[in-house]
């Protein structure tokens, strides 16, 4: 994935707004309904602003995250901030990416929302969905399995990281309000973890 | 004099505190409000509130009275984008109204950060029965 990044944050972006309604629809259920509007409008500006040919992935992940603190509003704009700010550390200066880059990438990206969140995995958060999908991506990598079979594993993960949170009670954000009533709903962020790892699965695969 | 910065998920909420503040404060110019998205929507921007910081600093220190959730967030995020610049900026662990007055007061007094946010933070214990005077 040479110089594409740009097109990869599109896709994610462009996935990202076609679901801007489910996403909104999962946060009224437990949440103050905008998670999509948020999102959505986020991804809009990154796909304006950030830059279409800049080979340094890093400095365009960096702009990424930055962007997206500044125009998403809600929890989920910190969280995906920080997130592409740290996996930007891990891809400074590089103009292509190997399985290893991305893993250490997405490793970061992942400590970077705990840490932002003060989280951990079992809080019904995006986290649900991003620390399996890690874990699963570094063990097909282990296997000797491609960057794609890795991405394979990883959405496959937050796919069952997504039904998980389904039957836990919120203990973080918003829908903590709720406690034991958010259960039996599912995660937006978790969700919209989920979409964002599919779309850069496709993105590869394709 | 210490500066302050309110942020809320709100554009009216920050000003309307920080009208309150610079009341208590005369005017120093000093209080600065970071509510709302730039164009006026509901939320939180690291980056709005990180220029505030920068703007309100003139050497003292500056401290943060954020509303909830990503307020929080948002404000240690725009915390850490100020990394390396040398401002000595604080978060105030306290309820936002109350906390910025008391803030307000005590950096007007012309007290250090440490006292602004321990006043800021000693706010939370004020009780809101007037039968006995506010205290608890
Ligand atoms: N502390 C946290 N750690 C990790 N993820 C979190 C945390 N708080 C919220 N989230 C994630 O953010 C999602 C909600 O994002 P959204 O954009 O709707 O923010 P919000 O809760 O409306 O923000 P706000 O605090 O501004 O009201 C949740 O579904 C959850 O996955
Ligand atoms: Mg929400």
């Amino acid at each position: 994935m040479c110089a594409r990044v740009y097109d990869c944050l599109k896709c994610i972006g462009e996935r990202i707004i076609e679901n801007r309604e489910f996403l909104t629809d999962l946060d009224r259920e437990i949440g103050d309904a905008d998670h999509g509007v948020n999102m959505a409008r986020g991804y809009a500006a990154v796909i304006e602003k950030v830059p279409r040919d800049n080979p340094d992935i890093g400095a365009v992940l960096k702009k990424t995250g930055m962007t997206l603190l500044s125009t998403v509003g809600g929890a989920s704009g910190p969280l995906y901030g920080t997130a592409y700010m740290e996996a930007a550390k891990a891809l400074a200066g590089k103009e292509s990416l190997t399985k290893e880059d991305f893993g250490k990438a997405l490793e970061l990206a992942v400590a970077g929302v705990g840490k932002r969140g003060k989280s951990v995995r079992g809080e019904k958060t995006m986290l649900d969905a991003l620390i399996p999908a890690l874990d699963a991506y570094n063990r097909k990598i282990a296997e000797g399995g491609s960057l794609a079979d890795g991405l394979d594993c990883a959405c496959a993960a937050a796919k069952e990281g997504v039904e998980h949170t389904k039957s836990i009670a919120a203990t973080k954000g918003r829908a903590s309000y709720l406690g034991e009533r958010s259960i039996g709903h599912q995660d937006p962020g978790a969700t919209s973890a989920m979409i964002t790892l599919e779309a850069i699965r496709d993105f590869i695969r394709e | 004099m210490v500066g302050i910065v309110i942020v809320s998920h709100s554009r009216k909420i920050a000003e309307g505190i920080q009208e309150l503040a610079e009341q208590v404060a005369a005017s120093s110019g000093r209080i600065l409000a970071a509510g709302g998205l730039e164009d006026g929507e509901i939320g939180t921007d690291a980056v709005r509130i990180s220029d505030a910081i920068r703007a309100a600093d003139d050497g003292d220190g500056v401290a943060v009275l954020a509303d909830l959730g990503s307020g929080i967030m948002s404000a240690e995020t725009a915390v850490e984008l100020l990394d390396g610049e040398g401002i000595d900026v604080r978060l105030a662990d306290a309820p936002v109204v109350e906390g910025a007055i008391a803030a307000a007061v005590e950096a007007a007094c012309g007290s250090g950060i440490a006292e602004v946010i321990r006043a800021a933070e000693e706010a939370r214990f004020v009780s809101k029965n007037i039968e006995t005077g506010g205290r608890p």
